[in-house]
């Protein structure tokens, strides 16, 4: 059998790739913009954030690094969608599909390396786990009571409405990006060098997608986006389990179960409570003055 | 500079590829008065008050508030000076509170639980009631005139612009407005206003300055002139008188007996009981504020909500079950309110968008394929017998300004020839000069034999065109009377209570 603490310690971890992923997508698209490179940004934040901690032998360098190279690719986006006004959809898939290609690429050296041990915060949880978890009230706290969230809340909800009003459309929209694009290379980081504890290729396996939905599905709501993670985390450590007690189930089943349980429960919370998409979300911002 | 101007221009000119839109603009504003920018669509209005705001940054020219220069280079500096802005299409956020909304048209909003008080206390001075925690989503649009007047004052403007701020109004609503222009501007702030309502602007304005074409062409005391010369001076011509000749009412055409209809969704109107018919050559007009049914009504007659067998006849042939393009075959056309998304397809061309609705009257798909020289030659047509001003057919329509669009739109039923035509806000947004051809269009209509119906919230509109006038009213259409000796007060007491609009308390 296995204890309670360790149970949780699990889930928490096994949630804490998506969380960070869709915090920072849950900012971008709150500010309008629709990234749909999530699951690039985050595999490109795995390997980046691999090779460094693998480097220096520090993880929190790893991290670090993996934040930069998110933003860094979130760049390309924030650039072509913001100020060449390309369809945010079709360069947002473009992302996704450059960073697993770049990647599969550069970490070819990497393979069968291991990673640095990562330090043991507080209560057997790693000071990643800490950090994704204090960032929803953060983030809670910044969209909806600080005047910067407010906006980053009004660009995204009417950005024709903000730039009358004298606000700075694109450059919040650009760190909004910015943003989204450092949190995914982190939750892409925490599975090469906290879980999995190597690189291999396309290991983010989607979960950039979940991050994605769990956005939508969550409402554009901070809290909302960690209950969803928790669920998937839920699933995947009961799944995992299932499968080391060798339950008579096939294996692809099991492990397609936590995508499955996390969108089915979130599509019946929000089907209940209706859409409250940003106004602006994904539409291209074009102004002459 | 006069001794009490507020606000000076001097020679402002601002050019877009192709089109010069403001041309050495000079014109002051003074102390205290409420002054009216006057102009049709396109005169250059919206681009002056936007310089002005900080929006646009002039080519060349200078101006001054309070006698110091002014050059803001945006909203920021244009406020932190005194300049406010009331928005022709709102610049609110729907999905966030009223709170919210005024907040970010603040530089340096106080805290939460201080800013909801000073809305409350500003609200109350102005008879302009509103709830700060009340979502925009939620609001009508007096109401949400309201968020931006309150926005605009808690910057303490000494200089207030609003950019046609009635075109959506009711007349209840407007009067609030007017009554609270009046007391800021006793109160020493300078409003600019900018429409193109003629009485309106005599009753309520002290200057008006006139623009046409980007140039400053006369500035008057409105009240010195007639509603005529002012138009005269807008359009840059006579006015033509509207032609009611030539019409008489004969046998019955589309009749609706009892139609009764659900409604469609949540802040919809249901439809109580209508009935109503109209004859050959008859214009029937129907008043009342919009979001009592008459979106509701103009559905149920195209034909894009069917209704119970029986209740919608054409000719004695009955039509409720049928759709739109079966209608439209059988002769009852209609032109929606709503020009973008609803009347037109935005990201269409004129041309796609004249195939929509004309295909079954005009032939235009004969076996299902598209005759694509025959339809531009209708579109063609349209514009070219409705002065719509575009490139040519192939323009999307959503390059096309509201007053042109909507031409168009009307135009586009008018020559197919319908038996029976419905309109919803005909000349919604339209300039006079566009507004007037639009009427004598349906009144030619009606004047060939076919039968009309302008729904409408504008009085002058339904009275000059209509034969008879019913009003609907929560659902429910009154008795028609003939428009012939109706006065403004019983019309009035037709449109029963005003729905949705709060009378205040104005003390000043």
């Amino acid at each position: 059998m296995i204890d309670l603490t360790t149970l949780i310690v699990m889930i928490l971890s096994a949630a804490t790739p998506i969380l960070f992923a869709a915090l920072g997508e849950l900012i971008a698209e709150r500010a309008g913009v629709l990234n749909l490179g999530v699951e690039g940004m985050m595999i490109a934040g795995a390997l980046a954030g691999f090779a460094a901690a693998h480097a220096t032998g520090s993880p929190a360098i790893g991290f670090a690094v993996a934040a930069i190279a998110g933003a860094a690719l979130s760049m390309i986006f924030g650039v072509l969608t913001q100020y060449l006004l390309t369809n945010q959809v079709a360069t947002g898939l473009a992302l996704t599909l450059f960073g697993l290609g770049l990647t599969a690429l550069f970490g070819k050296p990497y393979e069968g390396v291991k990673a640095p041990s990562m330090a043991q915060g507080p209560l057997g949880l790693n000071w990643i786990i800490w950090l994704g978890l204090l960032a929803v009230p953060l983030i809670w706290w910044f969209l909806n009571r600080s005047r910067p969230g407010l906006i980053l809340r009004g660009i995204g909800e009417n950005h024709h409405a903000a730039h009358a009003l004298g606000h700075k459309v694109r450059p919040v929209r650009l760190a909004a990006i910015a943003f989204g694009g450092a949190m995914a290379g982190i939750g892409g980081a925490y599975i090469s060098i906290a879980t999995v504890l190597q690189w291999t290729e396309g290991m983010t396996a989607g979960a950039g997608w979940i991050a994605l939905a769990l956005v939508v599905f969550s409402g554009w709501r901070a809290v909302g986006v960690l209950a969803g993670a928790w669920l998937f985390g839920g699933v995947t450590v009961l799944q995992l389990r299932l499968q080391a007690a060798g339950v008579n189930v096939p294996v692809q089943l099991l492990a397609m179960a936590p995508y499955l349980v996390t969108i089915l429960a979130l599509v019946l919370i929000s089907a209940r409570r209706g859409s409250a998409s940003p106004g602006s979300l994904g539409q291209i911002f074009h102004t002459t003055s | 500079m006069s001794d009490n101007a507020i606000f000076r221009a001097e020679g402002l000119s601002k050019t877009y590829p192709g089109v010069k839109a403001n041309d050495a603009i000079s014109f002051e504003v003074r102390s205290g008065d409420i002054h009216a920018l006057l102009g049709e669509n396109g005169a250059g209005k919206s681009t002056l008050v936007k310089t002005i705001y900080g929006l646009v940054r002039p080519d060349e020219g200078q101006m001054w508030l309070d006698g110091q220069p002014f050059a803001p280079a945006d909203p920021h500096a244009a406020r932190a000076a005194g300049v406010g802005m009331v928005f022709q299409h709102f610049s609110l956020f729907d999905a966030m509170t009223v709170a919210e909304n005024i907040a970010l048209g603040l530089d340096h909003p106080p805290p939460r639980r201080e800013l909801a008080s000073r809305i409350a206390t500003l609200s109350e001075e102005y008879g302009l009631p509103l709830n700060p925690a009340r979502r925009i989503a939620d609001l009508s649009a007096g109401e949400r005139q309201r968020v931006e007047i309150i926005r605009a004052l808690l910057g303490n403007p000494r200089l207030l612009i609003m950019d046609e701020p009635t075109s959506v109004l009711t007349p209840q609503e407007a009067e609030i407005l007017f009554a609270t222009l009046k007391k800021l501007a006793a109160n020493g702030t300078s409003i600019l206003y900018i429409s193109h309502k003629l009485e309106e602007i005599r009753a309520n304005c002290d200057r008006a300055t006139i623009l046409r074409g980007g140039r400053v062409i006369d500035s008057a005391d409105p009240r010195a002139h007639s509603a005529r010369e002012l138009a005269a001076m807008m359009v840059g011509g006579e006015m033509r008188e509207i032609d009611r000749s030539g019409r008489s009412p004969g046998a019955e055409l589309l009749a609706v007996r009892d139609l009764t209809l659900a409604a469609q969704s949540v802040d919809g109107t249901s439809l109580k009981s209508v009935s109503l018919q109209v004859h050959t050559g008859e214009v029937l007009a129907i008043g009342g504020v919009a979001g009592n049914g008459q979106e509701e009504l103009l559905s149920a007659l195209s034909g894009e909500i069917p209704s119970p067998v029986g209740t919608v006849t054409l000719e004695g042939a009955d039509l409720s079950r049928m759709g739109p393009t079966q209608r439209r075959r059988a002769g009852l056309l209609a032109a929606p309110e709503d020009r973008l998304g609803h009347a037109a397809v935005p990201g269409f061309s004129l041309t796609d968008n004249a195939l929509l609705t004309a295909t079954v009257r005009q032939d235009l798909a004969p076996g299902g394929m598209i005759r694509h020289g025959a339809a531009r030659d209708f579109t063609q047509k349209v514009i070219a017998e409705f002065d719509v001003r575009t490139p040519g057919p192939d323009t999307a329509a959503r390059a096309l300004s509201g007053g042109n669009l909507q031409k168009f739109v009307i135009g586009r039923e008018v020559l197919q020839a319908p038996r029976v035509l419905v309109v919803n806000q005909p000349t919604w947004g339209v300039d006079a000069g566009a507004a007037a051809s639009i009427r004598q269009a349906l009144l030619n209509l009606a004047a060939g034999g076919a039968g009309v119906i302008v729904i409408s919230q504008d009085l002058d509109e339904l009275l000059e065109l209509g034969d008879r006038f019913c009003a609907l009213n929560g659902g429910q259409l009154s008795d028609p009377r003939p428009v012939e000796g109706l006065s403004l007060d019983e019309i009035g007491l037709m449109l029963g209570g005003a729905h949705g609009t709060e009378v205040a308390h104005v003390d000043a």
